[in-house]
């Protein structure tokens, strides 16, 4: 069926009104971030009904925000007159700390969470993993403290410089 | 029974020995919250425990999909008996001291990371999938436990023997990683599912430096206890599902 053109632009617009409403709701563990900024929002599609269908991927097998980030999800877009909203979680391809956005870094180091060190392809077993820079003091010289942290996402670390502990996003 | 349906029958069995193996570990990792040595080792069991338990989730989630009869994740982790647990012996052991767990917890990433490495070019694309993520997960286990075992390994007398003692007793537990179920030579041969023996060698290359480095000495992992893979599996297990599964069985759909 061929629609009349200004259908498609109002779709084209409502679902650039959507898009907008889901890339600002906020990681619920990480609040400074945006689902947008984690990577974590993989396809977002309108269908011709008016239904929105998300795809969301998890950072880890187990991550326990997955159900908090689908219901922030639904209010959000409810409040913004969306109503009819689908949301999947996919596993292919598997969620990388590479896929941060370089605003959402930013926005780590401002908050004091190191942002992930290096491409988590470069994966280092033992030894010449390279440490984060203190997100307090930008001091280089910083030391692990745990492999795990506040969250599945992070690592504990300490600056040698301030002496403070941080956390640190895990390259993944 | 039609070619797709056998398939379809081992792919449930094994979606259940990768499932059943993360949950029953996760649950013997929970029993560490709150007794850990340090607060950060204490938040580091906690968070292995919620990563192998998404795993279980992911695979429990997928087979009870594949058996096709209505059985969800928690059907599957609260209503099925120990002889129906198709996981490996040495998730089920007592946690014993923390060097036991952390020996323990060398040998299950050492022999997993490879096996989901392998798993990712499976022909199954969910299975695939999941494997790409666990993955990943695992290489980050291996190396918190590798540090572990050099470090208690190589540090004080007491830390040493305590962790000789540890690898003796999980080392038994290892030969049945690489024992080749029927359900695991048939996806084999279908390109779905790695065949265990190929995984000696990856698993070999991965923690002998560490026992090495660690100053312990290397078991021969020749022999020692099977049948976690066909359901046949020793008290420990039945009383660890006592525990997980009393409140589920007692208020059948129970929710937080």
């Amino acid at each position: 069926m061929v629609r009349p053109v200004e259908n498609d632009v109002a779709a084209l617009v409502d679902l650039a009104r959507a898009r907008a409403v889901i890339d600002a709701v906020c990681d619920p563990e990480i609040p400074v971030l945006t689902l947008a900024d984690l990577g974590v929002i993989r396809t977002i599609e309108q269908r011709a009904d008016g239904k929105i269908e998300i795809a969301i991927t998890p950072t880890y097998s187990g991550c326990p925000a997955m159900s908090a980030i689908t219901v922030d999800l639904h209010a959000a877009l409810a409040t913004a007159g969306f109503d009819d909203v689908t949301i999947t979680t996919v596993l292919h391809p598997a969620w990388t700390s590479d896929w941060m956005s370089a605003a959402g870094r930013a926005k780590l180091r401002a908050y004091g969470i190191a942002p992930p060190a290096m491409k988590a392809s470069r994966r280092a077993l033992f030894g010449d993993e390279t440490p984060p820079a203190c997100p307090q003091c930008n001091a280089e010289k910083t030391e692990k403290i745990s492999e795990f942290g506040s969250t599945a996402c992070k690592a504990l670390w300490r600056c040698l410089s301030c002496r403070e502990p941080f956390d640190a996003f895990k390259c993944i | 029974m039609d070619v797709v349906a056998a398939i379809e029958d081992d792919l449930f069995a094994y979606a259940l020995m990768l499932g059943d193996s993360a949950l029953v570990l996760s649950h013997r990792l929970s029993e560490w919250s709150g007794f850990g040595p340090t607060l950060e080792e204490d938040i580091a069991l906690s968070n292995m425990a919620l990563d192998l338990i998404g795993q279980a989730r992911l695979c429990l989630d997928y087979a009870g999909k594949v058996e096709g009869r209505g059985r969800d994740e928690d059907a599957l982790a609260y209503l099925r008996d120990d002889n129906d647990y198709r996981n490996l012996l040495i998730c089920e052991q007592p946690r014993g001291d923390f060097a036991v767990t952390m020996v323990r917890q060398l040998f299950y990433a050492g022999f997993m990371q490879p096996c989901f490495a392998s798993l990712m070019a499976s022909r199954d694309s969910t299975l695939a999938a999941i494997a790409a993520k666990a993955e990943k997960e695992m290489a980050y286990h291996l190396r918190h436990a590798g540090e572990w075992v050099i470090r208690l390994g190589d540090g004080t007398a007491e830390s040493h023997t305590r962790t000789q003692r540890a690898l003796d007793e999980m080392a038994i537990y290892v030969a049945e990683f690489f024992t080749v179920s029927a359900v695991e030579r048939r996806l084999a041969d279908a390109g779905i599912a790695p065949d265990p023996l190929a995984l000696r060698a990856p698993f070999e290359n991965s923690i002998t430096p560490i026992l090495k480095e660690a100053t312990l000495i290397v078991p021969s992992f020749a022999g020692g206890q099977y049948g976690g893979k066909n359901g046949r599996h020793g008290e420990h297990l039945s009383r660890l599902l006592g525990e997980m599964q009393v409140l589920h069985r007692a208020h059948p759909g129970a929710t937080w």
